[in-house]
């Protein structure tokens, strides 16, 4: 997904991680890696680490690291847009304009890492970067303990009872898509894109399932 | 053995009544040394109420708790997660110093995020699902 922009700035000291987020395992992940053909690097967290760490709660998010190490844009939707929401359901195709902005919201924000790697534009200055954290309270660290339990019953043969955990989880942090379509796929593939997703999208309502990046 | 799963690692340890367990094994899991002054990391010591310390023995899960972390055991109590405390994952973002991790690639070859210092950082996440 990001192997052309890597392939265009590598040589300016620029480098890309990409992380799956994915519970079922490094074989569940490969084909896409494969087809994929990235020379940057492609890692496996199978018990969303990384959503842990940075208090993540969709896929793709990204995080800007500088060079020193710190963080220069606290995590934010990488590029994709909620065009998807209009989507028609029965043919799965967009109309001709959405397909257009989201084509260029896309491509916006290709610009900024662009322009940021080039330039260090679009690093924000550190208060700001602070207020843009989202905050870990007690019931998503809890969810989170849940979810990794969760997914090692799972993964030992004790299904129910990690379902449970994982249902728990979700229930604690109603805002993380990703504990909750995780444990959907977990349970079974297709279904954390089936209509019971779809259903939790429409009770969104106005708000946003990617929140659009502040460029 | 009791199974302990920690936000960045899994250990197996000869726990009874919950976590009670050695202070080695406590140190294991955790991190943290019991000391005169209580369960320390580096500069820092929380005491411990005298209801988690017995002889040669500490109770994890009243540290982990005082800690601020959640702790959620299985029904048959054999396996238990200990979360991040809220407040060590906050002061951490706040400090801006993107916090290291070390994941598998497909080859199962460990990559660490500090590997890269020098260089600008793209840190993508994705799935299958």
């Amino acid at each position: 997904m990001w192997q052309a922009l890597y392939e265009e700035l590598k040589d300016k000291g620029f480098m890309v991680v990409a992380v799956a987020q994915e519970s079922r395992g490094a074989e569940h992940a490969r084909p896409w890696i494969e087809q994929a053909k990235s020379s940057y690097w492609q890692l496996i967290d199978t018990e969303h680490r990384l959503e842990d760490l940075y208090n993540l709660v969709n896929v793709p998010q990204a995080i800007w690291i500088d060079e020193q190490g710190r963080i220069a844009r606290p995590p934010e939707t990488a590029g994709s847009t909620d065009h998807f929401r209009r989507m028609d359901l029965q043919t799965r195709t967009m109309t001709p304009e959405d397909q257009a902005e989201r084509l260029a919201a896309r491509q916006a924000y290709l610009d900024a890492v662009r322009a940021w790697v080039s330039t260090g534009a679009h690093a924000l200055p550190a208060d700001r970067a602070r207020a843009s954290l989202p905050k870990v309270t007690p019931e998503i660290a809890e969810a989170r303990a849940r979810f990794r339990l969760g997914v090692w019953l799972r993964a030992n043969g004790r299904v129910a009872e990690g379902d449970r955990q994982m249902a728990e989880a979700s229930r604690l942090h109603p805002d993380s898509w990703s504990l909750w379509r995780q444990a959907a796929d977990l349970d079974e593939v297709g279904k954390a894109s089936g209509p019971d997703f779809w259903k939790r999208v429409q009770a969104l309502g106005d708000r946003p399932y990617y929140p659009p990046p502040k460029l | 053995m009791t199974k302990i799963l920690t936000p960045d690692g899994e250990h197996d340890i000869a726990a009874h009544d919950g976590l009670w367990m050695s202070p080695l094994d406590a140190e294991r899991v955790t991190g943290w040394t019991l000391k005169p002054e209580g369960m320390c990391r580096a500069d820092l010591c929380v005491p411990l109420p005298a209801s988690a310390l017995a002889p040669n023995e500490v109770d994890l899960e009243a540290f982990w708790k005082k800690l601020g972390g959640p702790v959620i055991a299985s029904e048959a109590r054999d396996v238990w997660a200990l979360g991040a405390p809220p407040e060590e994952r906050n002061a951490a973002l706040e400090g801006l110093e993107a916090p290291d991790f070390t994941l598998p690639d497909l080859d199962g070859v460990p990559r660490s995020l500090s590997q890269l210092r020098g260089r600008k950082v793209f840190l993508a996440t994705w799935a299958s699902w």
